[in-house]
């Protein structure tokens, strides 16, 4: 299929298609099975300008879109999602900082981000706070020219690794949802320490840590946006960066895909490729159908959110929904076309399944994404019928 | 420090066939490439700039399309490229080929360093660099493994050798061949790209250089060559199987039999 991409946008297709091929697919077996955080990939992702992504020229950055940064992480995604997520997040962390940060505060961060020497993390979520973002324990408290911070905040991706924080914290609890602010806070600030370091099923490579703050002194130009404005910060980014998690589904499942395409024309049984049998070849159509379909919708939706469109929360929603169901099913199907051997380590298939899993629950699991989806379609249609 | 780079395009010997009957290698459709020992070349001038400053410029000889070959340099972050092009450099040896661009380096002129991948996977001949520096009349370091110190008028290199390295010192500037031992040549960067995709190289001509024309392309080339073949393919071969000792019996007693040994 040809989406008629930009030339810039093919150009980063083909430039994180060449780092991807180069640098992740023959380290990435030893990433999963060490669970080491992937140093050497990230410098070359830097060394790529793929930080540069997102970020606007003014702050070093390539000025690109949503779709762009969909691009790159698709292409990252087909040869190792922990890879993948750990770029992804660094653009989670700071896409805050490009959507609500001030002049001072953009031209202190985003070029470091933008050349890949520090990388980004947001961190909202909580032991009792997952789905329930309003749960929220963290505290930040006003103190003369400071915030000070405490509480826990849990399953941070590139917790340790990353040097930029936005975290949300509430500054006031009597008004409820209004009462949350976002930080940033760098790795370094007194107070601020890593706990738990997670052992996961897939994305192993990527780090998932807890984020400690004890009495963690944030000077208050830290402060993103408006004091009680932490959610609609957290929700406009998370709205932005929904359709990335549907890219990354996209390059696993797409990965998953190739890898079976490949096998199923090798490996001989009864005297034929098993590529000739029709249940292969109908499994390999469903998927390649869902593949495909998802990438329309994530494109679209990337298109649309480029375009300046004003609220994209239900479409972004369906592009991170549709695309991360689609990875879990495609997955196990190219384990099962690659039968025995797909279920071994020795072919990247099974690490493909594991990864696929973690597109259905993180940024919102696509049981809440749905109520958003919901709720969005009521509005939609009891608008219609009071018109 | 100033360095310059030159590079050759090269048709990708992976996708490289040879016309059976005339025994010459089908061009067509094939991709052209950076000579890949070029980029290790390329990356070393990258690093030495970064730890000293200075430029790199990229020099290649060649038809219009090797232009391709300096965009794909610039891409890699190099800050300039020259192009010799014109009828007559066509079809010279690596004699006339190290002329030009020694008449190309002295053009650009204000050099401390100038680098060479130690080959091209073409030709093989591994010839242009020494050459090259017998040329300019500077010295030259070979199969340079690692650069260890460089500095205004002064270098120190790991040259391979079979049995491990030699130390040697030289004076700048020098003319220094690399081998892929030396480093682990980066990708282009978007910005590269984008830069590459607006960038003219500065071309020069024979005349543009003050060459003497009798001494480039095929005039100036004393190799000639006479008859270009493709090796016959062996086939058959014998293969002895069985328990290991027999084997290697029945495989000492063919050795002697051949008089290979006794």
């Amino acid at each position: 299929m040809d989406y008629f991409l930009t030339e810039q946008q093919m150009m980063i297709r083909e430039t994180a298609r060449q780092v991807a091929r180069e640098k992740i697919v023959p380290v990435r077996a030893e990433l999963d099975e060490k669970e080491e955080f992937p140093w050497e990939v990230i410098k070359a992702c830097a060394a790529a300008d793929l930080f540069a992504i997102w970020i606007p020229e003014a702050y070093g950055g390539l000025g690109g879109g949503i779709l762009d940064l969909c691009i790159a992480v698709e292409e990252l995604s087909k040869a190792c999602a922990g890879v993948a997520v750990s770029y992804a997040a660094s653009a989670l962390g700071t896409i805050p900082i490009v959507l609500f940060g001030s002049e001072e505060q953009k031209a202190k961060f985003l070029p470091d981000v933008a050349s890949g020497r520090r990388l980004g993390a947001f961190a909202l979520t909580e032991a009792g706070a997952g789905s329930d973002a309003g749960g929220v324990q963290t505290t930040a408290v006003r103190d003369g020219d400071h915030y000070v911070l405490n509480g826990t905040k849990q399953w941070i991706t590139n917790g340790g690794d990353a040097e930029i924080y936005t975290v949300v914290a509430i500054t006031d609890r009597s008004r409820g949802p209004r009462g949350a602010s976002t930080f940033i806070v760098e790795k370094g600030t007194p107070g601020f320490t890593f706990g738990k370091k997670e052992i996961k099923m897939g994305i192993r490579s990527s780090s998932t840590r807890e984020l400690v703050f004890t009495d963690c002194r944030v000077p208050k130009e830290n402060l993103l946006g408006k004091e009680g404005q932490g959610f609609i910060v957290a929700m406009k980014t998370l709205d932005k960066s929904r359709p990335g998690i549907g890219a990354q589904a996209l390059g696993i499942a797409q990965g998953a895909f190739d890898e079976a395409a490949i096998y199923s024309r090798q490996r001989v049984q009864f005297g034929h490729p098993i590529s000739s049998f029709q249940a292969v070849q109908h499994m390999l159509a469903n998927m390649a159908i869902k593949i495909e379909a998802s990438r329309a919708l994530i494109y679209s939706v990337a298109r649309y959110i480029d375009s300046g469109a004003k609220d994209y929360s239900k479409e972004s929603a369906m592009a991170k929904v549709f695309p991360s169901d689609m990875a879990m099913e495609v997955t196990t199907d190219a384990v099962q076309i690659l039968g025995g051997y797909g279920y071994m380590r020795d072919y990247p298939v099974e690490k493909m399944m594991r990864d696929a899993k973690i597109t259905q629950i993180y940024e919102g699991t696509n049981q809440v994404i749905r109520n958003v989806i919901g709720l969005s379609i009521v509005k939609e249609f009891a608008k219609r019928a009071q018109a | 420090m100033k360095i310059i780079v030159c590079i050759k395009q090269v048709p990708d010997t992976v996708h490289v066939r040879i016309d059976e009957k005339t025994g010459a290698m089908e061009r067509e459709g094939v991709p052209a490439i950076v000579n890949p020992y070029d980029l290790y070349a390329l990356e070393e001038a990258l690093r030495l700039r970064e730890a000293h400053g200075g430029s790199v410029t990229a020099l290649t000889m060649g038809p219009p399309q090797a232009e391709a070959a300096l965009r794909d340099a610039i891409a890699l972050g190099v800050d300039e490229g020259c192009h010799l092009s014109g009828r007559e450099f066509a079809g010279g040896d690596t004699l006339a080929t190290s002329y030009a661009l020694a008449k190309g380096v002295e053009k650009i002129g204000g050099y401390h360093l100038i680098l060479c991948g130690k080959q091209a996977i073409d030709g093989d001949t591994a010839q242009v660099g020494p050459e090259l520096a017998e040329h300019l009349g500077v010295p030259f370091l070979g199969f340079v493994r690692r650069v260890r110190e460089a500095g205004i008028g002064r270098i120190v290199v790991e040259r391979m050798t079979e049995e491990g390295a030699d130390v040697v010192e030289s004076s700048l500037p020098a003319v220094v061949s690399v081998v892929k031992e030396i480093n682990t040549p980066r990708l282009p960067s978007l910005k590269g790209k984008m830069r590459a995709k607006s960038f003219k190289a500065t071309t020069w001509n024979a005349a543009a250089l003050g060459a003497d024309e009798a001494r480039l392309g095929f005039a100036g080339s004393p190799t000639k060559v006479v008859k270009i073949f493709h090796p016959e393919a062996r086939s058959g071969g014998e293969i002895i199987a069985g328990a290991p000792a027999e084997v290697a019996a029945r495989l000492a007693e063919k050795l002697r039999s051949l008089g290979v040994c006794r």
